[in-house]
């Protein structure tokens, strides 16, 4: 366990190093937000009556989405995992007296987690202070807080064991590209990046609800604003943790089989 | 015409170069082909429930999305030697282009060329046909004459965001992303007519970068809320925006300092 957690420790303080960058990634989402805001707004302005959720758990699902943008995006994937595959440095990593998927899991966890660390606090701050139906509004106990924070992990987990199926695909094609974009572009609408699952009508929202994307980033922005609670609340969560162990099993027997016919060739 | 043909080279050498990995080639446009339509069948989903949003049906959102799609992934197509131009400078790339006998631009345009960008044209295209077929108001030439000057206004407007961005990269290299939000933002967000956005915002977009220009007005016109022609011809100003754009680019060139070997 512990050369895991060290795996975690070396992309989290990596991940630490690009502070230049978070500048510019403030400069670009807090806009993004609040124009996504004004949008819903208006929206909620023309036709208060078909709103599907409260439009307070819209904005605040909006700043969670932007505040977390790093923790539950698929398209921004570790970049060097994909470079190993390709250059073949890949057989570094197989040299090592470890599991490749463990420690590949353990470094994406990593890097994810110190990029959002840093990015979260200011986006969430302005967010917070912003004036009143654009602000991010708390309104639930410290049980529900504790909640969130399974479900962020379960969401967090649920991600990256997805993200681990897209690397090991990437063994039995040269050029993963084509295939990061096509899962890519489906993920950002059945995850409820594009808009909330909840304003999906039925009978797509349950479907798209049951599927591991909607056991993302819905789950712990609906139950922080308040619109997951309850029955409903459990059994999102136990969906959760269904496909978090589902995709982890699915994943190291891609692994295995990826591991089984890599050939590396030359160097 | 010599810089014509230099270009066609440059896009068959792209085209011929993608098509080595075949199978990646076809997926990536794909790929891109499914980003653009995951917005709108988001925008689908959204407006099922919705109809309208403050005077606006969802046709006309619809074509409003669909036109700023395409003009988007027009200058992209294009003009993608901008967008990745910091690397050409951090890589010194742009020391040889300096040194060629050809214009910087044709060179810079031509660095990035990327077939799979026919993705979301087609997309875009195919959005914006179900789009004027699904709008009630009647086709008339004056409506298809703004259809045309909002696309290629919307093209010349971001086609000059991408200019500025990547002049930027002739001062700073660390804030060359700091144009995604103009660019990338504009697509995404310019799917509703800029009004909805609420006063202060509409002048943003209308002195500081002209959006309204190649968006709000000629869209009332395609739409039908509105019959003056003056409107569709509100995006030949993003011309004038461009040639700011050129001017800041020249700048930024006759600024240039290599950084290093």
């Amino acid at each position: 366990m512990k050369k895991y957690v060290s795996f975690f420790k070396i992309r989290f303080q990596t991940g630490l190093q690009y502070r230049a960058s978070y500048v510019s990634a403030l400069a670009t989402q807090l806009p993004w937000g609040l124009m996504e805001c004004l949008a819903y707004v208006a929206l909620h302005e023309t036709n208060a009556a078909a709103f599907p959720m409260e439009l307070q758990a819209v904005v605040g699902y909006i700043w969670l989405k932007e505040a977390f943008l790093v923790l539950f995006n698929t398209w921004n994937a570790d970049n060097d995992i994909f470079g190993m595959i390709i250059d073949g440095g890949i057989s570094y990593e197989l040299c090592r007296p470890i599991s490749l998927y463990d420690m590949w899991f353990a470094r994406n966890a990593g890097g994810r987690l110190s990029t959002a660390a840093t990015r979260c606090v200011p986006i969430l701050l302005v967010a917070l202070l912003l004036p009143k139906p654009f602000a991010l509004t708390f309104g639930g106990s410290v049980g529900t807080a504790l909640l969130f924070l399974a479900a962020m992990a379960l969401g967090l987990g649920v991600t990256i064991a997805f993200c681990m199926i897209v690397y090991m695909l990437c063994f039995f094609t040269l050029s993963p590209k084509g295939l990061r974009r096509v899962l890519v572009g489906a993920v950002d609408l059945l995850s409820g990046n594009v808009i909330p699952l909840p304003f999906i009508p039925q009978p797509w929202r349950r479907v798209f609800e049951l599927m591991p994307f909607g056991s993302m980033q819905n789950v712990p922005f609906r139950i922080f604003t308040g619109d997951l609670a309850g029955a409903q609340m459990v059994s999102a969560m136990a969906l959760q943790m269904f496909w978090l162990i589902a995709l982890i099993l699915l994943g190291r027997g891609v692994c295995a089989l990826a591991q089984r016919r890599t050939v590396i060739q030359g160097g | 015409m010599s810089t014509l043909r230099l270009y066609v080279a440059y896009i068959s050498v792209a085209l011929r170069s993608d098509l080595q990995y075949r199978a990646s080639f076809a997926l990536t446009a794909l790929g891109r082909f499914l980003i653009t339509m995951s917005g709108f069948i988001g925008l689908r989903f959204l407006f099922s429930g919705f109809q309208a949003v403050k005077g606006y049906a969802y046709a006309d959102i619809l074509l409003c999305f669909a036109v700023m799609q395409l003009s988007f992934a027009l200058a992209e197509g294009f003009a993608r030697g901008f967008c990745a131009f910091s690397s050409a400078v951090r890589r010194g790339e742009f020391d040889r282009m300096l040194v060629r006998p050809r214009g910087t631009i044709v060179q810079v345009l031509g660095s990035q060329v990327d077939v799979g960008r026919l993705g979301p044209i087609v997309s875009a295209l195919a959005i914006l046909i179900a789009g004027l077929r699904i709008h009630p108001a009647t086709m008339t030439p004056l409506r298809l004459f703004a259809l045309v000057t909002m696309t290629a206004g919307g093209v010349l407007l971001f086609v000059g965001l991408f200019m500025i961005g990547a002049a930027i990269c002739f001062f700073s290299i660390e804030e060359s992303s700091s144009i995604n939000v103009l660019t990338y933002g504009a697509k995404e967000h310019g799917k509703y007519p800029i009004d909805i956005y609420g006063k202060g915002l509409f002048r943003f977009c209308t002195f500081v970068i002209p959006y309204t220009l190649v968006q709000y007005y000629p869209l009332q016109v395609l739409i039908g809320h509105s019959d003056r022609a003056l409107y569709a011809l509100y995006p030949l100003g993003a011309l004038f925006f461009l040639g700011i754009c050129y001017a800041f680019w020249r700048f930024g060139v006759s600024r240039y300092t290599s950084c290093g070997s």
